[in-house]
């Protein structure tokens, strides 16, 4: 079995009442396509959301490369709260912030997408260098970062080429159509040089015929920048088609997880689908 | 259709020279030119605190409001070490100057630094607790700080300071071509800064801070050092301010003082520095020069015009500002900067605005 490059054991994320993501653990290995899925309103967002440090856990941690990244207990007014289980398994707070995360090298994307629509695309793109730049403030004003900043902008165009966008270049990013939108959020997000990518929903709104492009594009940036690939989604022929092991969520709880021959039969998973038949 | 390199930089020496040439004449024939060159050095100085503002509110998206404090901290700390040691009994003649600083006296240049300097530190101290703040908060959070720097200077606990509310003369003034050259110096090194890197995490932070956040930019650390270096030329604007004064007190740092700025800011356009520059030199010429025969009275063959007198060209002033806000909605620049080929394509364009003018007319005739 390969490597884990990620690990996440029992997030619960409770708000105020409500219990989004209750006890979820899973385990993404090197290489691997794994994806996330669920009915509407299953958690699957806010369970990317915790482990991109978009929110802090209730309870519960994420290692990256057998790193610990976040970890959380219930605490103040939640310790009375909590309605989730494991209390007291984890003692150990911390929470990096999302910029840390990605930094790390995990990059994501949005599920509705959130592009900085009023600048180019190919500036999209290169703001997602600034983070790996050297450079400080002073030398980057007075351009005593010359190379590197040359460096990035090549690295940019380069990248841009084989996602297809070299010749929209300098068209602004509210422009594009929507499923153009949709590479150039997963092309910024490449540019971070990650090693685990999160894409929430890559497929939401498209046609048919768009999200077969998006399939072999998925597949094809996988193999050229060796990534590992984590998602959500809702088109079950993308998922079934490019995933090698799917986790099922729904109402917040993990009811089954496995290849997708086993998801596809598996009668918790069609139950969760398309509801339990009333016998009389 | 664009431009060769070559003769855009032919075309930038050529607008340098001229402009310098320009300076030199007015310079030279000042009794006759007094108004512009006024205009001028003040337009200039409040195109540096604009451009500064716009770095915060247009380019990284902070609505601050606070630059009228910062200013004031500049141009009081440029005044404080530069005012002749000699002159100081009679400028602080009520309580006499506090020992420690009564002996130091900076040159200019390091003065004007130490403005700059002085207005960074009080934006690092402050922006911790106040950039978590969002919007119109931070507006108001930001509003605060700087009417509470202008009490703190007008109060008499600090008459060996700053003079309390008598405020500072006898500050030493320096020629139009430095404070020109240092104007422009500031707003070139903040035009490099907003198009280097940094800039770009700025804006990525102005269109989106969550997706900017997965992009890896800190937004604390980034939005703290657009705080920190906009105060500092706000600093660096209040000093020059002060070194084209030559007198100052703190009733000069208002509210309104901020005011005036965001209105250029408003009418350059949010995310143009040279929207803010052109509208800082526009804005002033109107309000101290273009419009003044308003507030002269008129009188046409014989008949005494009616609403002509003292005061009447702010009447104007600000029925302008309304036609420029409803008829260029983004500023003038709206997003965009100058740019040679711009000027180009807009020369092409007149003939065929012009032509589409008359075609609307014969079609309207039709």
């Amino acid at each position: 079995m390969s490597k884990t490059i990620l690990k996440v054991d029992d997030i619960t994320m409770q708000f105020g009442g409500v219990v989004a993501v209750n006890n979820f653990s899973m385990e993404v290995h090197e290489g691997e396509i794994v994806a996330l899925i669920g009915p509407n309103g299953a958690g699957k967002t806010t369970a990317f959301n915790v482990i991109t440090g978009v929110y802090a856990p209730t309870n519960g941690a994420v290692s990256f490369h057998d790193e610990l990244i976040i970890s959380n207990y219930p605490q103040g007014k939640m310790k009375k709260m909590y309605a989730g289980e494991n209390h007291g398994k984890y003692t150990k707070r911390l929470e990096k912030t999302p910029d840390q995360i990605t930094k790390l090298g995990v990059a994501r994307t949005f599920q509705n997408i959130r592009l900085f629509k009023s600048l180019t695309v190919f500036e999209n793109v290169l703001i997602a260098r600034h983070m790996r730049s050297k450079a400080n403030v002073f030398s980057a004003t007075f351009r005593l970062n010359k190379k590197e900043e040359h460096a990035n902008r090549e690295e940019t165009l380069k990248l841009l080429g084989i996602v297809g966008l070299l010749d929209v270049k300098d068209e602004i990013a509210s422009s594009l159509p929507y499923g153009k939108q949709r590479h150039l959020e997963i092309a910024r997000a490449l540019a971070t040089e990650p090693s685990l990518l999160l894409l929430d929903e890559p497929a939401a709104g498209m046609n048919p015929q768009e999200t077969d492009e998006l399939t072999a594009f998925i597949k094809k940036v996988k193999e050229q920048f060796g990534l590992t690939v984590f998602m959500i989604e809702h088109h079950m022929d993308l998922v079934m088609e490019i995933s090698d092991r799917i986790y099922v969520l729904d109402f917040g709880k993990p009811i089954a997880s496995g290849t997708p021959d086993e998801i596809q039969n598996n009668k918790r998973v069609i139950e969760a689908y398309l509801g339990v038949p009333e016998d009389e | 259709m664009n431009m060769k390199k070559t003769t855009k930089y032919l075309c930038t020496l050529i607008a340098a020279v001229a402009f310098i040439a320009l300076l030199v004449f007015l310079e030279s024939n000042k009794n006759k030119y007094g108004m512009a060159v006024t205009v001028l050095q003040k337009g200039f100085i409040l195109a540096v605190v604009a451009v500064s503002m716009n770095l915060l509110n247009g380019f990284t998206g902070l609505f601050s409001l606070g630059q009228a404090g910062f200013m004031a901290l500049g141009a009081y700390t440029y005044a404080i070490f530069t005012i002749p040691l000699e002159s100081r009994a009679s400028v602080y003649y009520i309580s006499g100057m506090h020992p420690v600083i009564a002996g130091i006296e900076l040159p200019m240049f390091l003065a004007l630094i130490a403005g700059g300097l002085v207005a960074a530190l009080f934006a690092a101290v402050i922006g911790f607790p106040v950039l978590r703040l969002k919007s119109d908060y931070l507006a108001i959070a930001t509003l605060g700080f700087s009417e509470i720097i202008r009490a703190l200077i007008a109060s008499p606990q600090m008459d060996t300071i700053t003079n309390g509310s008598y405020g500072l003369k006898s500050i030493p003034a320096a020629s139009i071509y430095v404070v020109i050259g240092l104007c422009i110096l500031s707003i070139v090194v903040m035009s490099l800064l907003i198009h280097s890197s940094f800039g770009r995490a700025f804006k990525a932070i102005r269109e989106d801070e969550i997706a900017a956040e997965a992009m890896g930019i800190n937004l604390l650390k980034h939005k703290e050092l657009a705080f920190v270096i906009s105060s500092f030329f706000a600093g660096i604007g209040g000093a020059l301010l002060a070194m084209f004064m030559r007198s100052i007190d703190s009733s000069t740092f208002k509210i309104a003082m901020t005011y005036d700025i965001l209105l250029i800011v408003v009418i350059g356009g949010m995310g143009s520095i040279t929207g803010s520059v052109l509208s800082a030199l526009l804005v002033t010429a109107s309000k101290e020069w273009w419009l003044r025969f308003f507030d002269e009275p008129l009188t046409i063959a014989g008949v005494n015009i009616p609403l002509f007198r003292n005061g009447f060209r702010m009447v104007i002033f600000s029925i302008l500002l309304m036609v420029v806000v409803l008829f260029y909605r983004r500023g003038i620049m709206g997003t965009n900067e100058f740019s040679w080929d711009g000027c180009l394509r807009l020369l092409r364009s007149i003939p065929s605005r012009i032509g589409s003018l008359f075609h609307k007319k014969e079609a309207q005739a039709k």
